[in-house]
C-alpha cells in the first residue's frame, strides 16, 4: 500500500530553510501526525505537499507518480485549515458540496452525500444554516465533511483543532479520529498539540527547525524520544541525568545502561512502600491527584504525584515509588 | 450622571460640523433650489417639470447616463486586475505604482481636460485617431480619473480575503478560474459594487472634465447647470437639473451605504503576499499598459508645456510670471498659484476640524440610527454638483448676517464643504477599527473621556488624520466647480486660471496654461505621495 512519500524535501523562503531534507511516508490507509512546535516548517511542509509551496529540492510523490509540476486542484487532496475557511457566502450544504459540484456531480448525488457527510460529522439537519450561525466546533465539523466530500486521495489537516477551546478540543479530536477510520482516509495531520496527535494520528513525525528529528509508531515515539528536547515536547515533565539518572535506574532498570531519563510527572508517586526517600517542596491540590516537588535522595528536585488524602505537608519526609511505564531512556545530550 | 454628561458633550460634538453644514451646504443649495422653484417669489413647480420636458435637458440626461455607466464599467474591468497586482503580489516598484496609479484620482479636473486635449488634439500625438471632441474622449478621460477608486476599493476588500480560504478551494479541487468566480468574486462583490456606485457617482457629477473637453456637442448635468445659471441666466432651468441630481445622487448614496453596512467583516490577515509567478505575467502586463494610460496624459502635457511653437525651453514657465498674451489675467499666474496654496491651508483645516469631529461621532459603537444619519449627512456634499454649491453660495451669502461676498473665507469654506465627506470616509474606518474594550479598559483603569481620546484613538488616528489633512488639501487646490463660481478676478486660484488661459487665444497663453498644469499637477502629486508615504487603508477607497 503506496500513499504520499516526501523525499529529501526543501522549501525555502529566500535565505531561511523552512524545510530542511524532509523524507516523510504517509501509507495509504494511515494517519500521520507531524508534531512541532510553532515556527518549525510544519506547515509549510504541509503546503509543499498540496501544492501551494514550490520545494527547493526534493520530491513529492503519491502512489509512485511525482506531483512535481501538478497544480494544487489536480492534486486530489483536501485542505482543511485551523480555522475552517468556510466560504461565508455558502450555506453549510453548499460548502460541502462544493466540491461535488466542481465535478459536475449531479444536483441528486450531492443532496445524498452531503447529507451522508452531515451524518458523519454529526450535524445532521444543519444544511441550510450559514457559517456564521455556527460554533468554533461546527465549522471544523463542517470544513471536515467538505474536504472528505469527494474522497479526497489524501488528507491535509492544518492545526484542525487548535482555534477550539479544551473540552472541545478533546471530544472531537476523539470524534476526528473515529470519522477518518470510518472514511477510511489517509491524512496528514500537523499540530503543535502532542495531545491532539496522539488522540488522531497512528504514526507520527517529530518536526524542528525544519527536519524531522524522529519518526515512528505512536508506542515507538513515545517510548524512545529522540532526545530530551523531543522528550519534553511530547509531554514528560523533567529529562534527568548523570548521578540522578544512574540513582532512578539502579531503582527501575537494573540491567540496562542508559545514561539519561525522561520522566513524567506520575513516573513518581508518594507511596510509603516506595524504595526512595525525597523531602516535600511544595504540594498542590488537584480534582484528582495532588501535585507535589520533591527534593528526592540523590536524585535531586523532581516533580511527583500522590493520592489525595495522603499527608504531604511542606517540608515532610516521604517514601516514593517508580512507574517504571512512565519513564523513557533518552540519549545523553551531547 | 455620566451617560448624560458624555450624552451632552456628544451633542455639542455633532452641533458644530451640523451647524457649518447648515449654514454652508443645505442653505446655499436650498437657495438655490428655492430661486428655481419660486421664480419670482411665488411657489411654481409647473416650471421646473416644464423644463424637465425639453429635449435638450432630455439629450443631456442621456448623456450624462450613459457616459457615466460606460465610464464606470471600463473603469471596474481595467482597475479590478490592477487592485489583484498591487494588493496581492508583492514586486519591487508596487509602492511606487500604487502611488502613480492614485495620482490622476487628485488631479485637478481642468489639468486632466487640458492633458487629455493636448494629447489627442489633431496636433497631438494621438490626433490620427480622430478622438478629439468625441464622446470616447471623455469617457476615457472619465475612467483616467476614477481607475484608482476602483483599485483602491476592491484593492481593500482583495487584502482582506484570507488566501487560505482561496487555497482550501483549490485543494478541493477547483482550477484557479474557478477560485475566482466561485470564491474570490463573491468576497469582492461588495467592493465592487461599492467602487461602482462612487465611480458612477463622480462621472455623473464631473464638472471640469466635461467642461474642458465636451466643447459646445457634450453637456452632463453638470455643466449644464453652469451653462444655463451662468451663460443663460436661466435658474429655473437649473434649479430643476439640481433638484433630478440631489434625487438621484441621495438614492445612489444610499444604495452604496447598504451595500457598505451588508459586507461581512472579515479578519485582516497579516500574512505576506506572494511574489509574482509565471502565470501573473498577463495582470502584470495589463498592470504596466493601465500605468501608462494613467502616465501618458500627463507626459504629453509636461512636453507641450517645454514648447512654444518650435522653440523648445523654459518660456512658459518664466511667463507665468506674467500676466499672458494681450493679459489674459488680472495678476501674475504666479500669484494664482500662491492664492491657491492659502485657500488650501484653510479649507484642508477646516475641513479636518469638522470631518474628524464626524468621523469621532459616527464611528462610535452602537450609534444605530442616528449615527447612521449623520454618516449619510455628510456625505451629501460627495453628491451635490459643487456647481450647485457655488452658485448658492453667491445667491444666499450675500446679505447680513452672512455676507461673505469679499470675505477671503468664502473659497475656503466652499472648497471645505467639497472635501468633508473624503475626510470623513478616511478618517472613519480607523476610529471604528479600535476595538472598543480599549476604550472600556482605558477607562476602567482610570482615565477620562479626553484622556482615552488621546491614548487610545489618537496613536491610531494619528496618521490618517495627517493623510486626510493632506488629501483634503489636494483635493481644494484641485477644486473647480464651486470655485469657477467665487473666485473674483482679481484673486483666482491656480484652476481658474488655466481655464483662463485656455479659453483665451494665442501660442503664449497656450503654452503658459500647460505650465501652470504642469505646476499645479506637481503641486497635488508631491502632497499625494507624502499622503501616500503614511500608508493608511482607507484612504481613497469608498
Amino acid at each position: 500500500m503506496k500513499g504520499l512519500e516526501v523525499g529529501d524535501l526543501t522549501v525555502q523562503f529566500g535565505s531561511t530553510v523552512a524545510v530542511d531534507h524532509v523524507d516523510l511516508e504517509v501509507p495509504a490507509g494511515s494517519v500521520v501526525a507531524v508534531l512541532g512546535p510553532s515556527g518549525c516548517g510544519k506547515s509549510t511542509l504541509l503546503r509543499a505537499v498540496a501544492g501551494l509551496e514550490v520545494p527547493a529540492s526534493g520530491s513529492v510523490a503519491y502512489d509512485g507518480h511525482s506531483l512535481a509540476g501538478v497544480p494544487t486542484h489536480k492534486r486530489g487532496f483536501a485542505l482543511m485549515f485551523q480555522d475552517g475557511q468556510l466560504f461565508e457566502h455558502l450555506d453549510v450544504g453548499a460548502n460541502i458540496a462544493y466540491p461535488l459540484r466542481l465535478r459536475h456531480r449531479s444536483r441528486a448525488v450531492q443532496g445524498q452525500r452531503v447529507a451522508e457527510l452531515l451524518d458523519l460529522v454529526g450535524l445532521q439537519g444543519y444544511g441550510d444554516r450559514t457559517p456564521a450561525t455556527l460554533s468554533g466546533g461546527e465549522r471544523q465539523r463542517v470544513a471536515l465533511a467538505r474536504a472528505l466530500a469527494v474522497d479526497p486521495r489524501l488528507l491535509l489537516l492544518d492545526e484542525p483543532l487548535s482555534a477550539l477551546d479544551r473540552g472541545l478540543r478533546e471530544r472531537l479530536a476523539g470524534d476526528l479520529h473515529d470519522i477518518l477510520r470510518r472514511a477510511g482516509a489517509t491524512a496528514m495531520l500537523v499540530t503543535h498539540d502532542h495531545e491532539e496527535a496522539f488522540a488522531v494520528a497512528d504514526r507520527m513525525a517529530v518536526m524542528r527547525d525544519g527536519r524531522i528529528v524522529q519518526g515512528g509508531t505512536l508506542d515507538e515515539v513515545w517510548r524512545r524520544p529522540a532526545d530530551g528536547w523531543t522528550a519534553r515536547f511530547l509531554g514528560y515533565a523533567t529529562v534527568l541525568s548523570g548521578e540522578g539518572a544512574r540513582r532512578l535506574r539502579q531503582l527501575a532498570a537494573p540491567s540496562a545502561t542508559w545514561e539519561s531519563v525522561a520522566l513524567r510527572r506520575s513516573a513518581l508517586r508518594v507511596d510509603a512502600a516506595g524504595p526512595l526517600t525525597a523531602r516535600v517542596q511544595e504540594a498542590r491540590v488537584t480534582p484528582d491527584q495532588i501535585r507535589v516537588q520533591l527534593d528526592v535522595d540523590g536524585a535531586g528536585s523532581l516533580p511527583a504525584v500522590a493520592d489525595p488524602g495522603t499527608d504531604v505537608r511542606v517540608g515532610a519526609s516521604v517514601r516514593v515509588s517508580i512507574d517504571t511505564s512512565r519513564i523513557a531512556p533518552v540519549p545523553v545530550e551531547r | 450622571m455620566t451617560s448624560l454628561r458624555s450624552r451632552a458633550g456628544t451633542a455639542a460634538l455633532a452641533a458644530v460640523p451640523l451647524l457649518a453644514l447648515a449654514v454652508f451646504f443645505l442653505y446655499p443649495v436650498g437657495g438655490m433650489l428655492a430661486r428655481g422653484f419660486w421664480p419670482e417669489g411665488s411657489f411654481a413647480p409647473g416650471r421646473v417639470l416644464e423644463v424637465l420636458a425639453r429635449p435638450r435637458v432630455h439629450r443631456v440626461l442621456w448623456f450624462t447616463l450613459w457616459s457615466a455607466a460606460a465610464a464606470t464599467a471600463v473603469a471596474i474591468v481595467t482597475g479590478v486586475p490592477v487592485a489583484f497586482a498591487l494588493h496581492r503580489l508583492r514586486f519591487p516598484g508596487r509602492d511606487l505604482v500604487r502611488a502613480l496609479v492614485v495620482v490622476p484620482f487628485v488631479l485637478p479636473t481642468v489639468v486632466v481636460g487640458v492633458a487629455f486635449r493636448q494629447l489627442i488634439a489633431p496636433s497631438g500625438p494621438l490626433g490620427r485617431l480622430g478622438l478629439d471632441g468625441t464622446a470616447t474622449a471623455i469617457v476615457a478621460a472619465l475612467v483616467f480619473f476614477n481607475v484608482s477608486v476602483v483599485v483602491r476599493t476592491v484593492g481593500s476588500f482583495w487584502e482582506a480575503i484570507d488566501p487560505r480560504r482561496e487555497e482550501a478551494a483549490a485543494a478541493l479541487g477547483a482550477s484557479p478560474a474557478q477560485v475566482f468566480r466561485t470564491v474570490t468574486l463573491p468576497a469582492l462583490l461588495p467592493g465592487i459594487v461599492s467602487a461602482a456606485s462612487v465611480v458612477f457617482l463622480f462621472c455623473a457629477t464631473s464638472f471640469g472634465v466635461v467642461l474642458t473637453m465636451g466643447g459646445l456637442r457634450y453637456a452632463n448635468v453638470e455643466t449644464e447647470i453652469y451653462l444655463l445659471t451662468t451663460q443663460e441666466l436661466d435658474l429655473t432651468g437649473a434649479a430643476a437639473l439640481s433638484v433630478l441630481q440631489v434625487l438621484v445622487i441621495s438614492a445612489l448614496l444610499a444604495l452604496s451605504a447598504r451595500v457598505r453596512r451588508s459586507v461581512v467583516p472579515v479578519d485582516r490577515t497579516t500574512k505576506r503576499v506572494p511574489r509574482p509567478r509565471r502565470a501573473h505575467l498577463p495582470v502584470l502586463a495589463w498592470t504596466a499598459a493601465v500605468v501608462v494610460f494613467l502616465m501618458a496624459p500627463l507626459a504629453s502635457l509636461v512636453v507641450a508645456s517645454l514648447r512654444r511653437g518650435e522653440s523648445w525651453g523654459l518660456q512658459n514657465y518664466r511667463a507665468l510670471g506674467t500676466t499672458g498674451e494681450r493679459n489674459a489675467l488680472l495678476v501674475p499666474a504666479t500669484q494664482g498659484l500662491a492664492n491657491s496654496l492659502q485657500v488650501a491651508l484653510v479649507a484642508s483645516l477646516l475641513a479636518l476640524s469638522l470631518g474628524a469631529a464626524v468621523a469621532f461621532l459616527v464611528s462610535r459603537p452602537g450609534g444605530g440610527r442616528p449615527t447612521a444619519v449623520l454618516d449619510g449627512l455628510f456625505m451629501l456634499p460627495l453628491g451635490v454638483s459643487a456647481v450647485t454649491v457655488g452658485f448658492g453660495f453667491l445667491i444666499t451669502l450675500d446679505r447680513p448676517p452672512l455676507d461673505l461676498r469679499t470675505s477671503p473665507m468664502l473659497i475656503p469654506i466652499a472648497q471645505a464643504m467639497v472635501a468633508l465627506p473624503l475626510v470623513v470616509r478616511t478618517v472613519g474606518p480607523v476610529l471604528r477599527s479600535v476595538d472598543d474594550r480599549q476604550r472600556q479598559a482605558a477607562s476602567s483603569l482610570g482615565a477620562g473621556p479626553l484622556r482615552v481620546l488621546l491614548t487610545v484613538d489618537l496613536p491610531v488616528a494619528w496618521r490618517s488624520l495627517l493623510a486626510a489633512a493632506g488629501f483634503a488639501f489636494a483635493v481644494s487646490l484641485g477644486e473647480f466647480g464651486a470655485t469657477s463660481f467665487l473666485a473674483r478676478d482679481d484673486r483666482p486660484t491656480l484652476p481658474v486660471v488655466i481655464y483662463r488661459l485656455i479659453g483665451h487665444p494665442g501660442a503664449e497663453n497656450f503654452g503658459m496654461a500647460m505650465a501652470a498644469s504642469v505646476v499645479l499637477a506637481a503641486t497635488t502629486a508631491a502632497v499625494m505621495f507624502a499622503v501616500q508615504r503614511l500608508r493608511v487603508g482607507s484612504m481613497g477607497a469608498f
